[in-house]
């Protein structure tokens, strides 16, 4: 039949085949133009878990775990598959909480996630809860244990070393650092959690799974070819010795102070302690809300690492170091003498002295020994007046580069956060200060250690570290190893061996010697330990505070560092407790017995009771109460003033916009309406 | 003839019962994949895909005892049975049950089934046999405005029953009706009753009225030779611009107002991409107003597009339809089904199956017209339109080129009554076609 015979049929083909043309283009724009549908499709159909392994375990020295994973349980519920029969009086009961609790919490997950997913309502059940709800769970569908990790600290100590989780704030995730986090991902907040953070969390695990139109997970994605597997957290060895650890922290309870020690060996920190220390379990899941407000606002300050971002004047403890920059710099020789009897009166000035007895600094040894103010006051100045530094500006800088390579005035780099870094002087510093016009007279204090000079804890400890390897550190650090690897890249910069300008050994010898002299015949001699030749040197420490408006002599810092034994030292150590007294009556037995605990690993018994005596001690004086209250009233004055400096400026701001845009007007709009007119 | 001698299996058209399989063939996988999730054993029973599969067994069945009919009886008994169809949609409207807002289900015991599908049969035979008839002259107004009726009987009867996307598909035979005489200027006419419409919806009524007020004055300005010799192209033009302005200003806003569900409205706007006017918002208080504003077969044919879309041009392989296989797109095994293809096989697998729908289409107009009898002829007219409707319609509105209005895919929904009348139809067609040779009354 052909076309002009009968074109309807042909007519009808057409319109057949058009539509479907029509249908195809459409097709063909909606599939393979058009990407837009694609990136929708993902979006709504493609979940994204993200799984986290269990971070690492962090050990002591001896492989005692100190931080671990626990296993806690959440009551997830599911509200859909709630049976409308449920006995809820019986499952308030099993949980122990009452009715209108129950119905407020599930409220919240419903309104939170809606009715089809599974999600928590009560965090971290009691271990009762938990056997509690796992007998009866029978009786209430729609409920179920979920398990989950908590970071565990068995021995309830080194919560400044070791830090705690957190919620990955904010302001964090604006870092470099942070950038692959999502908010809600838990991240280490302080301590070696969040210095070793990429080491501790191991990878996380990203799984692609497609869900459905209420938002459940149903298969994964493709099979699972888009994954990226879960790797677990990486271990950390310390050097800590959780034993030592423990014990630095019962001795220095119901004080204000630190304790740091290093073994000079290896740069690896033994323990470290901040006193007044708090118990780090406080600062776990959902327990950390609670706790932390507590512990941030204590009046002592237990969050506060005073080992390393405290700094105090050292007072006598700097005394050796003094001793070896004059010594090195040959302003004077081992068996150089100054004739004190009580006070130093060179500078037009009495710096007092605790000795009066005429050769008590006939030399080197006896004059650190006695600790003479005098002694040091002369000798630092010689070094800075020496003739071949041309000066005592070029001479004080030369002072503060000895200084500076002692790792004083700038964080060691150890590998905790938030490093305090000390004050060291340098020349520009007086300049700046005494407007060009000082001489060695004007910062002579600084030889004895007062003055402008600062040190952390961890520094002077550091600085021990110096005297017992003749003239070399290593950075102090905590981590050991990771994963038993002690060579990992991570740990690199702490292999690395800092020399201390090229000071002779036997200037090292003289120093020793004179501070071994210290505990056997000089001030310490309260930390004799029999057996072990203690080098150390003591420090008291004059200190003012701010009480109730007036500038107030506060009770002296006691200050005291060591090094043991004298040959091939074991261990270096600083301790300092705030406002206690003579750094013989209290830092030192805290370290003599920190020194006798690492090295013998038992107290004798005939130390008992001096181990007693510091155990009942409770030195926090009555004024850090008073002189905290006072911060915090200065802290919210400085607040409202900020707050009403901005809006005064804001209003001001707007008083000269208003101002600005009048004149706009008047230059711009109104001559022309006057032209028009 | 030669064709006589052999046996009637093998003169049944193998393209034909070849593309049927074929299609329902796709059908079934794609219902299975909608509903497969990994990890299930592949027989279920009381899975869709099962049940379909029985309903494929019946269907055979009733194949089979169709192909076995002697080739007269479907015209013997055409009239007979447009009478019995009729009846089931009027009982429909006083016993049917409610599915979904439609009350056009017939429940037998546990079983159930929608009479307004098996009638699409019926009233093709039914059409047939009275435009085949000899008594029948096409040409005259009142056989025309019979087969009209005979079409449109059971479409009226389906809106009783609110099932407006059904009554619709029976307009489909005003394609057999243009193709066995009806005039060209129907077809013109068609067209501008659809523009007409969709300019009543899209443009405001005054605006509207101005514009054809224009275009009159227009078209007495272009044929005023014409009009001023011819009485009667003065009538049409007169009559022409009444129709027109009573449809925009009173036909279309009635039925929007009395007729028409909320639903229908809904979707009708939405494939236009228009809010509901105020005017025609049904018994919804202001509360629900505001809930309502993102509608849901606005959701059903975004769900749609993304899904198809996001298959790209290879698709994203069986079984791995994110969007379909997690119920993202609703109705996805029934209406919606051409999803799970658009998705799971992309533009590529799309194509193809648009093009096995095309090839049955013409294929069966191929039949229709190597027929010598008309009954058989109009019928395989008959069959070819009606699933051309289905075929467009429903893929037009799972890609938003058509309201979404619930007609199935052939072949490929899920849904016992459809399939079954759809096998029907076509092996209805088969075994006319295998006695095409025999004149048919």
């Amino acid at each position: 039949m052909s076309f002009a015979a009968n074109p309807r049929q042909f007519v009808v083909r057409f319109i057949f085949i058009s539509v479907a043309a029509v249908i195809l283009l459409r097709l063909l724009f909606l599939q393979v133009f058009e990407d837009k549908y694609k990136v929708m499709s993902n979006d709504i159909t493609i979940y994204r878990k993200v799984v986290y392994p269990p971070r690492g375990v962090i050990y002591d020295r001896k492989g005692k775990p100190m931080l671990y994973n626990d296993v806690v349980y959440d009551l997830a519920v599911t509200p859909n598959n709630i049976p409308k029969n449920l006995d809820t009086a019986q499952l308030c009961a099993v949980l122990g909480i009452d009715k209108a609790t129950y119905e407020k919490l599930l409220y919240r997950v419903i309104m939170k996630n809606g009715y089809m997913r599974q999600s928590p309502l009560m965090e971290q059940l009691s271990e009762a809860q938990t056997a509690r709800f796992k007998e009866n769970a029978y009786m209430f569908p729609g409920f179920e244990p979920v398990e989950r990790n908590i970071r565990t600290y068995p021995n309830a100590s080194a919560g400044i070393v070791l830090g705690y989780i957190g919620e990955v704030s904010p302001a964090m995730l604006k870092k470099d650092r942070y950038a692959s986090y999502n908010q809600g991902d838990y991240v280490g907040m302080n301590g070696l959690e969040s210095s070793y953070e990429e080491v501790l969390r191991g990878q996380r695990g990203v799984h692609f799974l497609e869900r459905d139109n209420f938002n459940r997970p149903r298969d994964p994605y493709q099979g699972g070819a888009l994954d990226t597997p879960e790797v677990a957290g990486r271990s950390l060895q310390l050097y800590v010795d959780a034993d030592l650890q423990a014990y630095a922290e019962k001795l220095m309870a119901n004080k204000i102070g630190s304790v740091v020690a290093i073994d000079p060996k290896t740069g690896g920190i033994l323990a470290m302690v901040s006193s007044p220390s708090y118990d780090p379990n406080l600062l776990r899941g959902s327990e950390r809300a609670r706790n932390f407000a507590r512990l941030y606002r204590d009046a002592t300050h237990p969050l506060f690492n005073r080992a390393m971002q405290a700094s105090y004047q050292p007072g006598s403890t700097i005394k050796p170091m003094t001793g070896l920059v004059a010594l090195d710099a040959g302003a004077i020789s081992p068996s150089y003498g100054y004739p004190c009897y009580g006070s130093y009166n060179a500078c037009n000035r009495a710096i007092a002295c605790e000795h009066h007895d005429a050769g008590h600094a006939a030399n080197f040894r006896l004059a650190l020994a006695h600790s003479c103010n005098s002694y040091f006051c002369n000798i630092f100045r010689m070094t800075a007046d020496l003739k071949k530094f041309g000066g005592v500006k070029k001479g004080v800088q030369k002072w503060h580069d000895y200084f500076y390579s002692f790792g004083y005035g700038h964080p060691t780099g150890v590998d905790l956060p938030y490093e305090g870094r000390g004050l060291l002087p340098d020349s520009n510093f007086y300049n700046d200060r005494y407007r060009g016009v000082w001489n060695s007279c004007t910062v002579v204090f600084v030889g004895m250690g007062q003055g402008e000079l600062a040190l952390t804890p961890l520094q002077m400890a550091n600085g021990m570290c110096i005297i017992a390897n003749k003239g070399y550190y290593y950075t102090p650090h905590f981590v050991r190893a990771i994963d038993s690897n002690a060579n990992d890249p991570v740990l690199k910069p702490y292999k690395q061996r800092h020399q201390v300008t090229n000071i002779a050994d036997t200037t090292f010898n003289v120093i020793a010697r004179a501070m071994q002299d210290v505990v056997e015949s000089g001030t310490a001699r309260g930390a004799l330990l029999e057996g072990v030749d203690i080098c150390a040197k003591t420090g008291t420490v004059e200190n003012k505070a701010i009480v109730n408006g007036q500038v107030m002599k506060m009770k002296n810092h006691s200050m005291f560092v060591a090094f043991a034994p004298r040959e091939n030292p074991k261990i270096a150590i600083a301790v300092a407790v705030e406002n206690a007294g003579f750094g013989a009556t209290w830092a030192a037995p805290i370290a003599s017995l920190l020194i006798e605990k690492y090295l013998r690993d038992t107290i004798a018994a005939s130390r008992k009771p001096m181990e007693d005596h510091l155990l009942e001690a409770h030195l926090i004086d009555r004024n850090v109460y008073l002189i905290d209250s006072a911060q915090r009233l200065r802290d919210r004055m400085r607040q409202e003033m900020k707050e009403q400096r901005k809006k005064y400026s804001d209003s001001l701001q707007r008083a000269t916009d208003s101002t600005l845009v009048q004149a706009w007007i008047q230059r711009n709009v109104v001559p022309q309406k006057n032209r028009t007119k | 003839m030669s064709l006589e001698r052999k046996s009637l299996f093998s003169r049944l058209d193998g393209v034909t019962l070849m593309l049927y399989f074929a299609l329902v063939v796709i059908g079934i996988l794609t219902v299975f994949s909608v509903e497969h999730h990994s990890g299930e054993p592949i027989i279920m029973f009381g899975k869709e895909y099962m049940k379909q599969l029985l309903w494929l067994g019946i269907s055979m069945f009733f194949g089979l005892i169709i192909i076995m009919t002697e080739s007269k009886f479907f015209s013997s008994v055409a009239n007979l049975s447009y009478t019995f169809g009729l009846f089931l949609l009027a009982i429909t409207i006083f016993i049917g049950t409610d599915v979904k807002g439609s009350h056009s289900w017939l429940g037998v015991g546990g079983f159930r089934f929608q009479p307004g599908e098996v009638c699409k049969i019926f009233t093709s035979l039914a059409i047939s046999r009275f435009l085949s008839s000899p008594e029948t002259n096409f040409k005259t107004l009142k056989h025309r405005l019979i087969g009209a009726a005979i079409a449109l009987l059971p479409a009226l009867l389906i809106i009783l029953q609110k099932e407006t996307g059904l009554a619709l598909v029976y307009f489909c035979f005003f394609l057999v009706m243009y193709r066995e005489g009806l005039p060209n200027a129907i077809l013109v006419i068609g067209f501008s009753a659809i523009a007409l419409f969709l300019a009543t919806l899209l443009i405001n009524r005054w605006v509207l009225f101005a514009i054809l007020g224009v275009l009159a004055v227009l078209a007495v300005l272009l044929t005023r030779r014409t009009l001023r010799r011819s009485m009667s192209a003065r009538i049409a033009l007169i009559v022409g611009f009444a129709v027109c302005v009573l449809f925009s200003q009173v036909v279309v806003p009635f039925s929007f107002k009395h007729v028409l569900q909320k639903h229908q409205i809904d979707r009708i706007y939405s494939m236009i991409g228009q809010d509901v006017p105020d005017a025609y918002r049904k018994n919804a208080t202001a509360g629900e107003e505001k809930e309502k504003k993102g509608n849901v077969s606005d959701y059903n044919v975004k769900q749609s597009k993304i899904a198809i879309g996001s298959g790209g041009f290879w698709g994203k392989g069986f079984l791995n339809g994110t969007s379909t296989k997690n119920e993202f797109v609703p109705e996805q095994h029934t209406d919606f089904i051409f999803c799970a293809i658009g998705e799971q096989f992309g533009f590529l697998g799309s194509m193809t199956l648009i093009g096995i729908y095309l090839a049955l289409m013409l294929r069966l107009l191929y039949l229709a017209e190597r027929q010598r009898s008309a009954f058989s002829r109009i019928y395989g007219y008959c069959v070819a339109s009606i699933l051309f409707f289905h075929f467009a319609i429903n893929i037009s509105m799972t890609i938003g080129l058509a309201p979404v209005i619930g007609i199935t895919l052939p072949f490929l929904s899920y849904g016992g009554s459809s399939l079954l009348s759809f096998s029907m139809l076509i092996f209805i067609m088969i075994r006319l076609d295998s006695d095409r040779q025999v004149l048919i009354r």
